[in-house]
């Protein structure tokens, strides 16, 4: 049991940080960014690039995959979601856009980084045990956990006290009223895309060391992104939080009381989900229709 | 006068330009386009009634199935099996549709491409659908009569099966086409439309908007059914990765790259990604970074749709 919930802090302490980053964009564009998952993949192959092929230390590796996506982040807001939404009659053209995005980067990490699984070598070997095998855990997954739990309290208290995340919790309460009180929306737009772009490629960075990475992976984190948002509510960031510790924990519990069911966690974690929605179509903690 | 030249194209110049130039496997391409153009048109009605749907690939893979089940395990004539895979989609679209439906924007496009995801666990993990094994060797469509008349011969006494196969998907194409065409066009067309607009103003002018929606999901389940199930009958096996999450992307893309605005939007749309991704088969490895980056750029410069431009419009502009 304790394991179990060991196991489900670890998971939801990603999960939250991955849902972080897409619930952040979504709440400043109304984008739903289905490139998320890619993001998070070149964020585990630069970490591999840098920690496991140029030896530098992992910390590098990160803080690398972080920079990396925050500049392509920018970038894809400032050339291609800008000008699209600027144009665009219709609002989903943005979710043709990032489907398209999302067949892109996949294509340029075929390029650049080939199909085949990486791995790094351990960042720090041996395994925790605690109370007679009660809770066993290695220690490198309990160091990627606290990381992970560390980024996101950075995350609430950049957006809680410093002047641009408060400008962006503006933008995302009410855009017209925050530019009448001059919020600039194209340069908190770039540096929101930036942001969530770049927690992304930390979870990639940090779980690298853990689960490897591979180009598959993409696609599966994006859904799973997507789940977590619904849970908690679009666009709110104690929501995506929230979802990722529940995704977590459920899946967690899931395979261990299912197991004996055969793989079918993610098919009852699901029929909750439209259970769930169906008596609240916003999410946990969602503004109604996001 | 177009739409004659439409059909007259589609059933007599392209088998005669396919006989002459004695490229057959274009048949395989054109009886997959039109495939994938109901399925994307199923998706275009969801658009029509305001939500984004990217769940037309669990459709089209539990119509898969549905189809090949009832020809393996239970022996039915394919021909039926056609309807009543559909059906079994639709039914299941109202199943789901009356929770999910009551989702909107994003909302319902997350939980859609979920659904997708959840077809294919699914189906590994149903004891009836065979697991990851799937089922193979489905035989190929058995004669359709009625009364001792046969209208549709043995697919496997046909010598040409890829042209049969080619007009099956193509006869049906013009169908739901023209079906969709009439449904747009009718009091329950204009219903519709002015659920995209603005629900609640529809409902309180008396729009009974919970049964359109179903049923507007229903009828694009229904087209992802049966296209699903003549796929099957195509490849002659179904695997649970059969329709993928990217499937169910390209649904979508088809309807937005043709407009959104028209109702043979999807049929231009998948009738330039299939071939564009074709063309650029010749590119190698290159292939998928230059056919997304030129999807990009006809995004960012055409956000609504190659109908969109004002060749196309130059009609509706006369009016």
């Amino acid at each position: 049991m304790e394991q179990i919930i060991a196991n489900g802090l670890y998971l939801g302490a990603q999960y939250a940080l991955i849902a972080l980053g897409l619930t952040l964009i979504f709440a400043l564009m109304n984008v739903l960014n289905f490139a998320h998952g890619q993001m998070y993949v070149i964020g585990g192959f630069v970490t591999y690039t840098v920690y496991a092929q140029l030896g530098l230390p992992f910390v590098v590796g990160v803080a690398a995959s972080g920079v990396t996506l925050a500049i392509i982040g920018a970038l894809v807001q400032k050339f291609l979601f800008g000008p699209v939404i600027r144009k665009s009659v219709r609002e989903e053209s943005t979710m043709l856009l990032a489907a398209g995005l999302a067949f892109l980067l996949d294509a340029v990490v075929l390029l650049l980084f080939g199909e085949k699984q990486r791995g790094v070598p351990k960042i720090v070997n041996g395994i925790f045990n605690y109370n007679d095998y009660t809770i066993v855990m290695p220690y490198d997954k309990i160091l990627v956990g606290v990381l992970a739990i560390l980024a996101i309290a950075a995350f609430i208290l950049y957006m809680q006290y410093s002047k641009t995340g408060r400008a962006m919790r503006a933008l995302a309460q009410d855009k017209v009223a925050a530019q009448l009180m001059g919020v600039d929306v194209d340069r908190y737009s770039i540096i929101g895309f930036a942001l969530g772009a770049m927690l992304a490629g930390v979870v990639g960075g940090l779980l690298v060391t853990v689960t490897g990475i591979n180009l598959g992976m993409g696609g599966p984190t994006s859904i799973k992104a997507f789940m977590m948002v619904m849970i908690g509510g679009a666009g709110v960031i104690s929501g995506a939080i929230a979802g990722g510790f529940i995704l977590g924990m459920l899946e967690s519990v899931g395979l261990t009381v299912l197991a004996a069911y055969g793989d079918i966690t993610y098919l009852v974690i699901f029929a909750s989900l439209m259970v769930f929605l169906a008596i609240r179509p916003q999410g946990l903690m969602g503004k109604p229709w996001g | 006068m177009a739409v004659g030249a439409f059909l007259l194209t589609v059933f007599a110049v392209v088998p005669w330009l396919i006989h002459v130039s004695g490229r057959w496997d274009f048949y395989y391409t054109l009886t997959s386009v039109a495939l994938l153009s109901i399925a994307s048109g199923g998706v275009w009605l969801t658009f029509y009634i305001g939500r984004i749907n990217i769940g037309q690939g669990a459709f089209a893979l539990a119509g898969g199935y549905v189809s090949a089940i009832l020809v393996t395990k239970y022996g039915f004539s394919f021909w039926v099996t056609i309807p009543l895979s559909g059906l079994f989609c639709a039914l299941l679209a109202v199943l789901i549709g009356l929770p999910i439906l009551r989702l909107r924007g994003v909302y319902f496009a997350m939980i859609t491409l979920v659904l997708t995801e959840v077809a294919r666990l699914a189906a590994l993990a149903l004891p009836i659908t065979n697991g990851a094994r799937g089922i193979s060797s489905i035989p190929l469509p058995g004669e359709l009569s009625i009364f001792g008349l046969t209208i549709i011969p043995d697919f496997s006494t046909i010598g040409n099966v890829k042209l049969a196969f080619y007009y099956l998907a193509t006869v049906l194409m013009v169908v739901s086409f023209a079906g969709l065409y009439r449904l747009v066009n009718s009091r329950v067309g204009h219903l519709c439309r002015s659920l995209q607009q603005n629900e609640e103003l529809a409902s309180s002018i008396g729009v009974n908007i919970a049964y359109l929606r179903v049923i507007a999901f229903a009828i694009s389940s229904f087209l992802g059914g049966i296209s699903g199930a003549i796929f099957v009958a195509i490849s002659r096996s179904i695997y649970p990765a059969s329709f993928p999450v990217k499937d169910s992307v390209d649904f979508m893309l088809n309807c937005f790259l043709g407009g959104l605005g028209y109702v043979f939007g999807p049929m231009l749309g998948t009738l330039m990604i299939y071939f564009g991704w074709d063309l650029l088969f010749t590119t190698g490895r290159f292939q998928l970074l230059i056919y997304s980056a030129i999807l990009i750029m006809l995004i960012v410069t055409l956000p609504n749709g190659i109908l969109s431009l004002p060749l196309f419009n130059k009609r509706e502009a006369d009016k």
